[in-house]
């Protein structure tokens, strides 16, 4: 065969492979709607983030406002540290409170935005003072077996 | 400089436990033909391998040009390629590539010439063997005669100074074969280079050849110009010449009694 | 007795240095191609052309295969999903399948048959016919001129390869689940969007889809190369290409899934 023909064939190849790669990052994948140059960073410390991993969604009134950047271990204060990378297009009041949340009964974690009534604004870096950890199903049936038990007691103790 | 374009002195060559040659002595000048002939497995082959550095003497000197091909290394034994040509039996053509690439590759690969001297030159090839209109064709649309030419012409696109042929008439019709023949000498006359032609095909070489080696069983059993063979009163030789059936190689492989493999008492 | 004992005792033996010897040879020829690579990338076309004959003829096969099994993942998810009541988590299962898992390795698989056979067969043949032997007597290095150009066309071509069936999977469970289905096209495509992540799914697909086609590719160079210069060997060789680099895909499918994904 002809090189001009072979280089041809070739150029198609290639540029429908690299086509490809980009649909599978841009529509398949989620490289298309975040734009990490358009974001900025809110820390937020947790007793317990429970599953919660890197790049879950940060939402506010259901509506994805950020993604969870990086989640650390403070060895002071043993307690976790969730970078947040918010969007720009959303600022929030300083006194915006996060708390971790599960989407269904059991889907992932994500953590939930609730805007405060502050009048100064949020800024890169800043931290979120108000937090609520992950609900931890063991503490949950521990406490349920626990006030059961402590009832139980109770009863025991007034029929005597 | 001397006029022994190849010197082999006492050669040997082992190959695992079998002595495949023993004490090989042959000498080529420049613009010869030498044929090398013998009954097959008798080790010309290897001998032709020898010559072009595939393989490595066990013992004693091969000279190509002065050079001890056994101790060359791998660069120098490719500079001393660039200027030798080997023509496999069933020609070895590239089957990628059309005969003017097949003629152009060796020019493409060690030289920058510009587009139109290469055509020129591949031409000027192709034109030596008689197949100028042919170099659209690929391989597969040649005959086995027109394929063998071609890559002639591939080997001598270099101009080298030694053409090793193995086997060139092997498969040829006679037309071909006494076209192969007459080029083999032709081009040996005009260019000026030594052939090294391995072959059993008596009567064809015997016509065009200078000196002849006859090898059996890994050592030369004789020796000679065409006319002093043809004379040869020696048993191998007679037998080999006249292809006759029995002699000192003989029809039948070794093997115990007859009489015994067929149960019979003795 | 014990003679047979000792005698099957020893033929493993036998086998075993014999395995290991032979990827021993392997893996200096692997290191030859390395080395050797430079004269296929100063003259780029000899690597193009090596493309076009393992990327651009298999492109059929590897379009089509996608197609379909993207169509019979989108169909058996649906199946499944739907009696879970989470049908929109299609497009997840869908795309994620293809681009960790399907996507590469079915595409490596399908490339080793395709492509790696043909390799094999042909630098076998050429080694029958003394092509490669009129090579070195030419003074050209048959593994620069004739082995590198073939490893890095087909070394470039798998990813895109992989790529593309991807691509064309995730279109064949659209078109079953959505088009024909009824799935909800926005949950379909934004499910989807939030469960794949570049770097975790699709670099690391893309990672997978380069370590298969070296793999496939030097085992297919390797076997022509080594066989012996017979029509049976050539073809002995051809089979073992295909088998050898096939359980080498899924192995090391095994290998980087264990390092890729671990618990992330």
């Amino acid at each position: 065969m002809q090189r001009a023909t072979i280089d041809l064939w070739v150029g198609i190849f290639v540029v429908a492979g690299i086509v490809a790669i980009l649909f599978l990052a841009l529509k398949v994948g989620n490289l298309g709607g975040y734009d990490s140059s358009e974001t900025y960073a809110v820390k937020a410390s947790f007793d317990n983030i429970g599953g919660l991993k890197a790049r879950a969604p940060v939402k506010s009134a259901g509506v994805v406002v950020g993604r969870v950047a990086e989640i650390g271990f403070d060895p002071k204060t043993y307690e976790a540290t969730v970078t947040l990378s918010l969007n720009t297009h959303y600022p929030f009041p300083k006194d915006t409170s996060a708390s971790i949340m599960t989407s269904g009964l059991l889907g992932e974690q994500y953590i939930a935005l609730d805007a405060g009534g502050s009048e100064k604004m949020l800024a890169n870096g800043d931290a979120l003072k108000i937090t609520q950890g992950a609900v931890v199903l063991e503490n949950l049936i521990g406490q349920f077996l626990y006030n059961k038990s402590d009832s139980a007691a109770e009863k025991g103790n007034a029929a005597e | 400089m001397s006029d022994n374009f190849i010197e082999i002195r006492d050669l040997s060559f082992t190959y695992g436990q079998r002595m495949v040659l023993k004490g090989i002595n042959l000498t080529a000048h420049r613009g010869q033909v030498i044929a090398i002939m013998g009954n097959s497995g008798c080790g010309k082959t290897t001998l032709l391998r020898l010559m072009g550095g595939a393989l490595k003497p066990s013992s004693g000197n091969l000279l190509v040009d002065g050079i001890d091909m056994g101790l060359l290394d791998q660069d120098g034994l490719y500079q001393l390629r660039r200027r030798m040509g080997m023509l496999f039996q069933f020609g070895a053509l590239f089957t990628d590539m059309s005969v003017f690439e097949n003629v152009a590759f060796q020019l493409r690969e060690h030289t920058d010439l510009p587009e139109e001297m290469i055509r020129d030159l591949v031409f000027m090839k192709l034109n030596a063997v008689g197949l100028r209109g042919a170099h659209d064709l690929m391989p597969s649309e040649l005959s086995g005669g027109m394929a063998r030419r071609v890559a002639l012409a591939r080997s001598i696109a270099l101009d080298p100074m030694l053409i090793l042929y193995d086997e060139p008439f092997a498969g040829l019709d006679p037309i071909s074969l006494g076209v192969t023949g007459n080029l083999i000498r032709r081009l040996t006359d005009t260019l000026g280079m030594t052939s090294i032609v391995v072959t059993h095909d008596v009567q064809e070489s015997l016509k065009m050849v200078d000196y002849v080696y006859f090898v059996s069983e890994g050592v030369i059993e004789a020796q000679g110009t065409p006319a002093e063979i043809k004379a040869s009163h020696l048993p191998y030789v007679h037998q080999f010449v006249h292809g006759e059936e029995n002699g000192p190689v003989p029809f039948h492989y070794p093997a115990s009694s007859y009489a015994e493999d067929l149960g019979l008492p003795a | 007795m014990m003679d047979t004992l000792l005698e099957s005792v020893r033929g493993i033996g036998r086998r075993t240095v014999d395995r290991v010897w032979r990827m021993g040879v392997a893996a200096h020829f692997f290191l030859l191609v390395l080395l050797h690579s430079g004269t296929s990338f100063r003259r780029f076309h000899l690597i193009v052309r090596e493309i076009f004959t393992a990327g651009v003829l298999s492109l059929i096969i590897i379009l089509v295969s996608g197609l379909f099994v993207g169509m019979v993942l989108g169909l058996q998810g649906y199946e499944t999903l739907q009696t879970y009541g989470s049908e929109e988590a299609l497009g997840v299962l869908v795309s994620l399948s293809l681009v960790r898992e399907l996507g590469p390795v079915v595409a490596a698989l399908l490339f080793a048959s395709r492509a790696g056979s043909a390799i094999t067969a042909e630098i076998g043949l050429m080694k029958a016919t003394e092509q490669i032997a009129a090579m070195e007597m030419m003074a050209v290095d048959p593994i620069a001129r004739v082995i590198a150009p073939r490893f890095w066309g087909a070394v470039i071509s798998m990813p895109l390869l992989a790529a593309l069936f991807s691509a064309m999977g995730v279109l064949g469970g659209y078109l079953v689940g959505v088009v024909l289905i009824g799935v909800d096209e926005g949950s379909f495509w934004s499910q989807m969007q939030a469960a794949v992540d570049f770097k975790e799914d699709i670099l690391n697909g893309v990672i997978k889809s380069v370590v298969f086609g070296i793999a496939v590719t030097i085992i297919a160079l390797f076997e022509g190369y080594d066989a012996p210069p017979t029509a049976e060997g050539v073809s002995r060789a051809t089979t073992r290409t295909v088998v050898t680099s096939s359980l080498a895909i899924l192995g090391l499918d095994f290998v980087l899934t264990a390092f890729m994904f671990r618990g992330v």
